[in-house]
């Protein structure tokens, strides 16, 4: 569904990914871990056409990834892209208009899910509910593939928590192919199904989470770090 | 409420070690409608696939039943619950016999050490 076929890429002198290739199969999550600048957002945004690769291809679904590609994927950004005069209501009716795959109906469920209320003005939420209204932005498409970067970055142990049972609750984990990124390993580890550990630009391992455990007896951060210190 | 889980076993296994540990306290009785697949996940926060693969592993031990178009049931076979007691009793007497021998007690000082909490339990209830 995702694949890479030797992808690097450049910024100036800097190499941020190196000959990367990578094929994720239909449905599941699937979590990208690494240290800061090992290049999990780079992947993210090569994926969604954000950025274009200096070298390699890129396919979604068979689809060669350019800019148009976000009529199937779902991307939600690290960074908050709102207009602050909007209300809660007006960002989902704005996404609605951008995607013909937006389920109006998930959104409500969402929100109430989430507890936010659609008449609230973005700028009078606290940094926690921007980071849950994002969350039912991306989720409430029924994209066939999903690309979070960060979603718990930032936010507290209620809101990550929330966070984490939404995604359980609203990705349908057959149809929909999920890649997140993510530092809070320990969190997330018991919703993915298999993790890819990323280091310096190349991938270190993937591995399924729960053969991690049962094989290795290891965490996924401890599994993580075995392959970064060897 | 968050649940962890260790490291030494997968969490299809803790998850389904969870429930019959529900099962055992009563919390889930004989015959009781089991939540569904994803409502578990959920509630324990864990991939949907891990939940549905925790209700195959319960399948197949025995201990629990799915009727077609009605949901997963805990089993009314009073032997598979009572097995299912017991081992649990097994393993925590065999948890507790290797710390008091890595300990250096015996046997006797055990059963002593056993008998005396318990008689002073039953004094101060």
């Amino acid at each position: 569904m995702i694949t890479l076929e030797d992808v690097s890429k450049r910024y100036f002198t800097k190499s941020a990914l190196h000959n990367i290739s990578l094929d994720i199969p239909k449905g599941g999550i699937t979590g990208l871990v690494g240290e800061n600048g090992s290049g999990k957002s780079t992947i993210l945004k090569v994926l969604s056409g954000l950025i274009n690769p200096s070298r390699g291809s890129v396919y979604i679904d068979k689809t060669p990834v350019t800019r148009r590609i976000a009529s199937k994927v779902a991307y939600l950004s690290e960074l908050d892209a709102f207009y602050r005069f909007y209300t809660v209501q007006n960002m989902v009716d704005f996404q609605a208009s951008q995607f013909d795959d937006f389920n109006k109906n998930k959104a409500e469920d969402m929100l109430s899910f989430m507890k936010l209320d659609p008449k609230s003005k973005i700028k009078s939420l606290s940094k926690g509910n921007r980071g849950r209204l994002k969350i039912v932005l991306t989720l409430s498409r029924e994209a066939p593939v999903i690309l979070m970067d960060e979603p718990l970055s930032g936010l507290d142990p209620m809101v990550r928590e929330s966070i984490v049972k939404s995604l359980i609750s609203f990705i349908d984990i057959e149809e929909q192919t999920v890649l997140i990124t993510t530092h809070e390993v320990n969190e997330m580890e018991s919703i993915f199904d298999r993790v890819i550990a990323i280091k310096n630009g190349e991938i270190l391992g993937i591995a399924h989470t729960e053969d991690i455990r049962e094989k290795e007896g290891l965490r996924v951060v401890d599994w993580m770090t075995k392959h970064y210190n060897s | 409420m968050t649940h962890t889980f260790d490291t030494s076993k997968p969490i299809y296994r803790q998850l389904a070690d969870q429930i019959y540990w529900r099962i055992i306290r009563g919390d889930l009785k004989a015959g009781q409608k089991l939540s569904s697949v994803r409502d578990a996940a959920i509630e324990f926060s864990v991939n949907p696939n891990t939940a549905s693969r925790t209700y195959n592993e319960m399948e197949r031990d025995g201990v629990v039943e799915t009727k077609r178009g009605q949901g997963t049931f805990v089993t009314e076979d009073q032997t598979v619950l009572h097995q299912l007691r017991e081992e649990r009793k097994q393993v925590r007497i065999e948890e507790f016999v290797r710390e008091m021998e890595a300990m250096g007690f015996s046997a006797t000082d055990m059963i002593h050490g056993l008998k005396s909490y318990v008689d002073k339990e039953d004094q101060s209830q």
